[in-house]
């Protein structure tokens, strides 16, 4: 029995291969069983995003395994197999483990510490579950791997900076108005970096739209877009005195906002502070309007380095993160390890052989009067009810050996009678709640 | 036993200025949280000494320069306290907590005996001159520390240098709004403590106003920060200015406080070193 994951990711294959291999979200389930159904697989759980395609099993063979999944891939997708062979990356054993242990922490995706990834591995192991084609072993592997991205972002500081720009733009804005929410943006320009720097502040709360534009038919077309209001462009300083941020991004090729003008509304808004960010170029807010109180103003190469200067911290973090996902695909691999037929056969043999030579020492010792033979013969009783007793549970595991079932045998008989020094696990009680917590928002 | 409460009191302070201090430094909650805890601890201490001074003296403990700078950073605390049940601005326990803490360590050093009550001092205006003016203080403080983390919040935002600083400090809105705030709960009581004192005079010196150098500076802190609030209301100094007012009165209110007692003599003298 080995772990393996094999498939291909946004490093390896480009997005045209990525998209010919991709699972939608109606086949997935077909996939699944079609993976079942192969004779070297004994679970397997399939996870499809728009930057990886992957599979993950437990297996009897291994390289029978890669060969089955890797002609599953062509079959399903009808893609011959050398057209995304090289793309194809595979690990086994402990290498998987880590494997997806990184890529749940969101230190494997393209931005790195952007937590979408958990979600849609989340919902990869559901559908798997569904679909039962998971058993115990990627159960545990999966909640393991819940319970390493909620530490790495607990424990690192991996995520809590904005690396792109729209989202440093919304960071600023929050550490001015401490919140988005009533407050109103004034987007100059209909563009499509226009709309997009719109749309970002309006998934980040902003409450109103003005929109003014040189030609004010488009303007009224982008307000409506956002439920705003168009003002006309000659009208723009009355958007100024109403609003509390200023996108601009027109092609305009000198500034359409001058200090003198700036000044003027800040008297009028008795102030209020305003954030304008300046995302055009050449630019289109005059650089010294930024010398006035109360006046914050950002243009994009701003933006820019503070969202790299983000990523840079985000590296280092991602450091601190790939210990932490060391220790625990460790603890992991001991655990896994554990899960296998003839040690545990020898290590429960060992157990009770210790426990009977224990007691028939204290129970000789009370009698010393017993004569050889009867000794001999306690001395056969006890081996006697020994073998009794595990005959069927060894019967039941030889059986077993290999099939999902004789991982819960094993994964109960080591648990039960402590076989190995492994401690039980510390983070159960949090897979639990997680289970729950996740089969709720199902 | 209200000096062993007081001393217990400072002791907590300090070890919550400490966690302020190393949660300022890593940026741990946990820090925070404990440094907040050990801030109501010494609190609840610090009110026990109090009351307890107050049984066992049978007036009032606000009489000298020890018991004025204890019942301050009592004030103090408690309007943190009160800040942090409204604003969840973790960082201003980290700057108030410290000026407590070293007001009570002032207090430490002077002579701490419950001495008969002077006879000037025996008046029904007296102890609530004192709490007004100190309750005013207290926001005022608070005002001040807003002031500073405005201007380096600010600073970092206009020079573009938004670093892990940037991200803990609280929002512009939130340091200038509580700045506002408390100037509002400041100005009122300022003005009654300065009313209160006027009437209190009358009955201890039979008059009401003498301009002996505490009344004076009063007067000029009470114009600092009417000025501040007008100019606010009217064209809108808010942020910066509003800011820099506000620590411009608060060093305005020390010197009222602190330096008229040590520099310059008046009819204050009784709050003084000397007995």
């Amino acid at each position: 029995m080995e772990l393996i994951v094999i498939g291909l990711n946004h490093k390896t294959a480009p997005i045209h291969i990525r998209e010919r291999l991709a699972f939608s979200e109606e086949k997935i389930g077909e996939a699944l069983l079609q993976v079942q159904a192969l004779p070297s697989i004994r679970e397997n759980m399939i996870l499809s995003t728009c930057n990886r395609v992957e599979v993950y099993a437990t297996v009897r063979a291994t390289e029978e395994a890669f060969r089955d999944l890797k002609d599953f891939f062509s079959r399903f997708h009808h893609l011959p197999l050398a057209e995304f062979d090289k793309a194809l990356y595979s690990h086994t054993g402990e290498e998987a483990v880590r494997h997806i242990f990184r890529v749940a922490s969101s230190l494997d995706s393209m931005v790195v510490g952007e937590p979408q990834i958990l979600g849609q591995i989340k919902e990869a192991y559901e559908i798997a579950t569904q679909w039962k084609t998971s058993g115990l072993i990627l159960h545990r592997l999966l909640h393991k791997a819940f319970h390493v991205a909620k530490r790495v972002r607990s424990e690192t500081k991996i995520a809590s900076s904005a690396v792109s720009v729209s989202s440093v733009a919304v960071d600023l804005a929050k550490k001015i108005f401490e919140t988005l929410q009533k407050r109103t943006v004034l987007v100059i320009g209909a563009g499509e970096m226009a709309e997009l720097a719109a749309q970002h502040l309006v998934s980040g709360g902003i409450e109103r739209v003005l929109v003014t534009n040189r030609t004010y038919e488009r303007a009224l077309l982008l307000a409506q877009r956002f439920n705003g209001e168009a003002i006309p462009f000659d009208q723009m300083t009355l958007g100024l005195r109403q609003t509390d941020i200023v996108v601009s991004a027109t092609n305009s090729p000198g500034y359409l906002l001058l200090r003198d003008q700036v000044a003027k509304v800040m008297k009028e808004r008795k102030q209020q502070p305003l954030f304008l960010i300046d995302i055009a170029d050449p630019r289109d807010i005059d650089p010294s309007v930024d010398d006035l109180e109360n006046v914050y103003l950002y243009n994009i190469d701003h933006l820019q380095r503070i969202a790299n200067e983000n990523m840079k911290d985000r590296q280092k973090e991602a450091a601190k993160a790939e210990a932490l996902v060391s220790e625990e695909v460790a603890k992991f691999v001991t655990w896994y390890r554990s899960l296998d037929v003839t040690p545990t056969i020898v290590a429960l043999r060992k157990k009770f052989e210790a426990i009977r030579q224990k007691e028939l020492k204290k129970t000789l010792a009370l009698h010393p009067e017993l004569s050889e033979k009867e000794k001999a013969s306690l001395e056969a009783m006890t081996t006697a009810i020994i073998n009794k007793i595990l005959h069927e549970p060894i019967t039941l595991l030889k059986k077993a050996n290999g099939d999902q079932a004789s991982d819960f045998y094993l994964d109960a008989l080591q648990t039960l009678f402590r076989l190995t020094e492994t401690k039980p696990d510390e983070s159960e009680k949090e897979i639990f709640k997680e289970t729950s917590q996740s089969n709720g928002s199902l | 036993m209200n000096v062993l409460f007081f001393k217990i009191a400072t002791l907590l302070y300090l070890l919550a200025t400490l966690g302020y201090l190393v949660y300022i430094i890593n940026l741990k909650i946990a820090f925070s949280r404990w440094a907040t805890i050990l801030v109501i601890g010494g609190f609840g201490t610090h009110t026990l000494a109090f009351f307890l001074r107050y049984v066992e003296a049978g007036y009032p403990p606000v009489t000298n320069l020890y018991e004025s700078l204890s019942f301050f950073a009592w004030m103090i605390v408690g309007v943190l306290l009160v800040s942090q049940l409204r604003y969840h601005v973790k960082v201003l326990g980290a700057f108030l907590t410290p000026i407590a803490l070293i007001l009570m360590l002032f207090a430490l050093a002077l002579p701490k005996e419950i001495l008969p009550l002077a006879p000037v001092l025996r008046s029904f205006w007296h102890p609530f001159h004192v709490f007004f003016a100190f309750l005013g203080n207290a926001s005022f403080s608070l005002a001040f520390c807003c002031g500073i983390l405005y201007l380096v919040q600010e600073h970092r935002l206009k020079t573009k240098k938004v670093g892990a600083l940037t991200q803990r400090l609280p929002s512009l809105k939130t340091l200038d709004d509580l700045n506002y705030q408390s100037l509002t709960v400041g100005f009122p009581l300022l003005t009654l403590g300065i009313i209160t004192g006027a009437i209190w005079a009358e009955y201890a010196w039979g008059r009401y106003w003498d301009w002996d150098p505490k009344e004076t500076w009063s007067l000029i802190t009470w114009f600092l920060y009417a000025a501040l609030l007008h100019q606010r209301l009217t064209v809108g100094w808010r942020g910066r200015k509003a800011a820099i007012m506000a620590i411009v009165g608060f060093g305005a209110i020390l010197f009222t406080f602190l330096g008229v007692n040590l520099v310059l003599p008046g009819l204050h003298t009784y709050s003084t070193w000397r007995q």
